[in-house]
């Protein structure tokens, strides 16, 4: 048996090896501070570049100012990948420190209270705008501060192409479609589609719930307890009409079907279209390598049946929370009061421009802010803005970019993609154990 | 003439292969070497601007040089596992081949069952931490041979059948039997089977990407394929930088097939049944 | 052709039993022990989770708790609005990408086992895309088969056809998709025939060179049934891989547009990152039911075949 015997302990050796090569990896929660009094904190983020930009900025003005407490930053991926990941870390109990996360739904589905370190009545919240604070909350309770600015979900479009066929911004839907037709006349194409990414086709019904709510201003309480339905309600099917109408009126870009969404941006910011339905956030990043983003293109809310009630659909900045698991709370907690004061505002305004106004106490728009995020402010100037479903209803179902795609490339009719819609909502209700589904 | 045409045949196979495997291949060589704005278009215009180094440095310092840790992890996490793959796979894949009844039946089903259900990643992640395997190369190193030993079983199994049993007998009237029989006669006739599951699991050990993600967290533990991850968000992906990610990170193993390629026919002509 | 019958036994599956007199010596040499290893890694890291993951198809998981439901989840995922698509489109996936793999892998796996010129050269170039992650695999297509700049459409164009949105369109995506899977597996099929050509004992082509037999001859008499070893292990990895595949599916057109390229487990994988967990094992384990029927007697069958030279 000695062939057995040689073979066997080839195979331990291997193994032998390996357990030696990985020794000394323990990260995780980390451990409690050293003797010297430093400690380090291991901070998640996701890897868009908007994100690990921001997360940069505020982690070295914090390490600045605090020299004795040290931030490791850890990347993962964005998208419904990072919200596994999030979870599958926090159930296990293997989370980070401090961690940054979505506000509003989300954020539900994490269990704060289970996870998370309650900071509500905490002096760490001090800074943080009052009406921020419910997208941050489970049951009256809150754990996160805000990290970044507010976005607009609405209609991105080229100013240059505006001014040289002397357009106005639409105040109607009706309107924004008699633009489309200039526009189109005038050889450019009128409305972006960009559905190889297809969460960008999604924009159109969720970046609509302005007007949803200035029609149904219960519609989203209705909604959470399953008394309304986006079929049936004409205010909210609305987004997918619209949807098919663009496609309908031949309005796309040629290979909309097969277009991402940087290469949406960048032929919106070129002036190849004039329209896209997409978030503010997603110029920033584009603007280091093609400038005019900055100044050409513009933002304007969906536009609704009634131009004296037209305003903007608003997403609340993403937030950084504590996990219970932490060993390091007091030195999390510094670190969470900090970003949510104007010093950090600052620096992250210095690092990556902001897409609409903080919610920070006391932070300001800077003045060289790029225009879309000036054109956002004017709607929350002028209190013309409600946030996306999304941050005032837990329910959202997950096939919605799907079956606005099929909407929007024609395959499904809108008010069959509506009564899809609330199908998916259903299931997801019911895998939430919600109340009344 | 008959040579002519066979010249003529080979060359028109040779010409279709090359367009169909390599064009691929010379796109994500030229996105890697342009520069970012350029590379968003994706097409194949040739590059106005050659960043070629930029770029190589960029992707090699991104996150503090974690694309060289990733490498180190990747190579001792394949070549461990494959190593174990190999023996322990052959083993079972010889009894279950030789010795029917009921074991085999369940064990030959199991196999099935490994080809076909996913692994469940959440309860996976719960066993690795009560043996306190989680996060460490070890436990990696372990759940890779799990999950494709049906893949090395299945295959096994399949040439260990061609193998003719007047072998087995007559060296069982040599007196040998049991592991001896398996590891002095068996084994070294599988070479060129042995080979290509070498070839086959350490790609896709290599190449894997869920698993690591999930039971290998953390910038230290990085893997190579979750390195892509540095150029491509959700949102906004570098795709220079990308690219030239995935070449740094497919040339190696390239570069070591068509070493080895020789050595590998090698192998397989000589572990061939005489007979 | 004096060795037409004696062909080897090549059928992977169990041989029937000797007699009773020989089975104790045949025990000993072929011990359970020799199961032991693989047993154990494979008991512990894989069919624990697996049990552990069966359980909590019967519940509403949501990783941090579970409610025990019974079979609401199962019920749920068979009334998922695009299942039928779904399992139209798996079926055609994976009869069409093992089917092509097998063929080609055949063709290719011949050639380079022959005394072709650039032969190391050619296995390379074969060999090459299954090194490529499916991520760069997935977005390098997107791009090739793009309507307006990719080279597919621009080369048709040359000849005259004219292309269209092949990934955008309902119509052409799961075939897109799946041609270019054959593309990245054939790699892979192609080094398992090799392996099994190699296999092959030399004396059998020496007894058809005697006999005088041509190229043809030689292909169909040996090469083609003596290598079913490997075409058994194509067949049925690539076939369980079809029915499950969904990670090439879901970086070029994530089950669209709309749902018309989504397979079962794509639309499994979708709960999973809704954050179903339960819902999604509950699909799991219907595609392991699913796979099962098929797989098991395509294996049987698959397996007893005998030789016929």
């Amino acid at each position: 048996m000695k062939t057995s015997h040689r073979m066997a302990g080839a195979a331990l050796a291997v193994l032998t090896t390996a357990a030696l090569t990985s020794c000394g990896s323990g990260s995780g929660a980390g451990s409690g501070p050293a003797a010297d009094g430093s400690v380090t904190l291991k901070f998640l983020v996701d890897n868009s570049m908007g994100t690990t930009a921001t997360a940069k900025a505020l982690t070295d003005a914090f390490m600045r100012a605090n020299p004795q407490i040290k931030i490791e930053t850890e990347t993962r991926p964005g998208g419904s990948e990072g919200d596994n990941i999030v979870k599958t870390r926090l159930s296990t109990g293997d989370m980070s420190d401090v961690f940054w996360y979505n506000s509003g739904s989300l954020l539900q589905a994490l269990n704060p209270a289970q996870t998370m370190v309650d900071l509500t009545g905490d002096p760490v919240l001090a800074g943080v705008q009052q009406d921020y604070l419910p997208v941050v909350s489970q049951d009256g309770k809150a754990y996160g501060v805000p990290a970044g600015t507010l976005t607009g979900g609405g209609i991105l479009y080229n100013r240059k192409i505006y001014e040289r066929l002397k357009l106005k911004v639409p105040k109607t839907w009706a309107e924004f479609m008699a633009n489309n037709d200039t526009i189109k006349a005038a050889g450019i194409t009128p409305v972006i589609g960009t559905f190889k990414d297809s969460w960008t086709s999604q924009l159109f019904v969720l970046g609509d719930f302005f007007n949803v709510q200035a029609a149904v201003p219960a519609f989203a309480r209705d909604y959470t307890a399953n008394k309304v339905k986006f079929a049936g309600t004409p205010a909210a099917q609305a987004g997918f009409e619209h949807l098919a109408e663009v496609h309908a009126k031949g309005y796309l870009n040629e290979g909309f079907g097969s277009a991402t969404n940087d290469q949406g941006v960048k032929m919106l910011a070129e002036g190849k279209g004039a329209h896209y339905a997409m978030l503010s956030s997603a110029l920033p990043p584009v603007i280091a390598t093609l400038p005019q983003a900055a100044t050409d293109v513009g933002f304007f809310g969906i536009p609704g049946p009634d131009a004296s009630r037209n305003g903007a659909t608003v997403w609340e900045p993403a937030a950084v929370y504590i996990a219970k698991t932490s060993e390091n709370v007091a030195a999390a907690k510094k670190f969470l009061a900090f970003i949510a004061s104007p010093p950090a505002a600052e620096a992250v305004t210095a690092a990556v421009p902001p897409t609409g106004p903080y919610r920070i106490k006391g932070a300001e728009l800077p003045e060289d802010a790029i225009q879309a995020a000036k054109d956002l402010q004017a709607y929350v100037d002028e209190g013309a803005t409600a946030p996306a479903l999304e941050f005032v209803s837990p329910v959202k179902g997950p096939s919605l970019e799907q079956i606005t795609v099929a909407v929007g490339s024609g395959l499904t009719p809108p008010a069959e993609g509506a009564a899809q819609y609330d199908k998916d909502v259903e299931k997801q209700a019911k895998q939430l154990g919600l109340a009344g589904w | 003439m008959r040579a002519l045409r066979r010249l003529g045949a080979e060359s028109v196979t040779l010409v279709l292969a090359t367009v169909i495997f390599l064009v691929p291949f010379a796109f994500m060589l030229l996105t890697a070497v342009k520069d970012q704005t350029q590379a968003t278009d994706l097409d194949f215009a040739w590059p106005t601007d050659w960043p070629i180094v930029a770029n190589f440095v960029a992707v090699v310092e991104a996150r503090d040089y974690v694309l060289l840790r990733a490498y180190v992890n990747s190579t001792v996490i394949t070549v461990a596992s494959v190593a174990l793959l190999v023996v322990f796979a052959s083993m079972a894949a010889f009894v279950l081949q030789r010795r029917p009844g009921r074991v085999s039946r369940l064990a030959g089903f199991l196999v099935l069952s490994g080809l076909i259900i996913p692994p469940a990643v959440v309860p996976t992640i719960w066993l690795l931490q009560a043996l306190g395997l989680f996060k460490t190369l070890p436990g990696m190193i372990l759940a890779e041979v799990s999950f494709h030993l049906s893949f090395a079983m299945l295959l096994f199994r399949a040439f260990i059948a061609a193998i003719p049993r007047e072998l087995d007998e007559a060296a069982q009237i040599d007196g040998c039997g049991g592991f001896r029989l398996f590891f002095r006669v068996i084994f070294p006739l599988l070479r060129p089977v042995t080979i290509t599951v070498i070839l086959v699991s350490s790609v896709n050990i290599f190449n894997d990407f869920v698993n690591p993600l999930y039971l290998l967290p953390g910038d230290e533990n990085a893997t190579v394929q979750v390195t892509l991850y540095n150029f491509q968000s959700q949102y906004n992906t570098q795709w220079n930088l990308l690219f030239m990610d995935i070449v740094l990170i497919t040339i190696p193993p390239l570069l070591l097939f068509i070493f080895f390629n020789r050595k590998i026919v090698a192998g397989m002509t000589a572990g061939a049944v005489k007979g | 052709m004096t060795r037409q019958h004696v062909g080897p036994r090549t059928g992977p599956g169990p041989v029937p039993g000797p007699g009773r007199a020989s089975r104790r010596r045949r025990d000993a040499a072929y011990p359970y022990a020799l199961y032991l290893p693989a047993a154990v890694v494979f008991g512990v890291i894989f069919l624990v989770p697996t049990a552990m993951a069966f359980y909590f198809a019967l519940t509403r998981w949501t990783l941090f708790d579970s409610t025990f439901v019974g079979l609401d989840n199962f019920r749920d995922f068979l009334a998922e609005q695009n299942l039928s698509i779904g399992f139209g489109n798996t079926l055609f996936y994976a009869v069409l990408t093992s089917g092509l793999k097998v063929v080609l892998g055949l063709l290719l796996g011949v050639l380079l086992t022959s005394r072709l010129r650039l032969r190391g050269f050619l296995r390379s170039v074969v060999f090459f895309p299954t090194l490529v992650s499916t991520v760069a695999v997935g977005i390098t297509f997107s791009m090739l088969l793009k309507p307006d700049t990719g080279l597919v459409n621009e080369a048709l164009a040359v000849v005259g056809v004219d292309g269209r949105d092949w990934l955008g369109d309902a119509s052409t995506a799961l075939l897109s998709v799946a041609l270019v899977d054959v593309w990245k597996g054939v790699g892979l099929a192609t080094v398992i025939y090799i392996a099994g050509i190699m296999s092959i004992p030399t004396e059998y082509y020496q007894a058809v060179a005697v006999d005088g037999g041509g190229a043809w001859h030689r292909f169909r008499h040996i090469t083609l049934p003596l290598s079913w070893p490997a075409t058994y292990s194509v067949i049925i990895l690539s076939f369980i891989g079809g029915l499950r595949s969904f990670d090439l599916i879901w970086t070029m057109t994530r089950g669209g547009p709309g749902f018309t390229s989504d397979t079962i487990a794509s639309i499994i994988y979708k709960q999973y990152q809704a954050g179903f967990f339960g819902l999604s094992t509950a699909g799991n384990v219907l595609l392991f039911l699913i796979v099962t029927v098929i797989a098991v007697p395509l294996n049987h069958f698959l397996g007893k075949r005998q030789v016929a030279v």
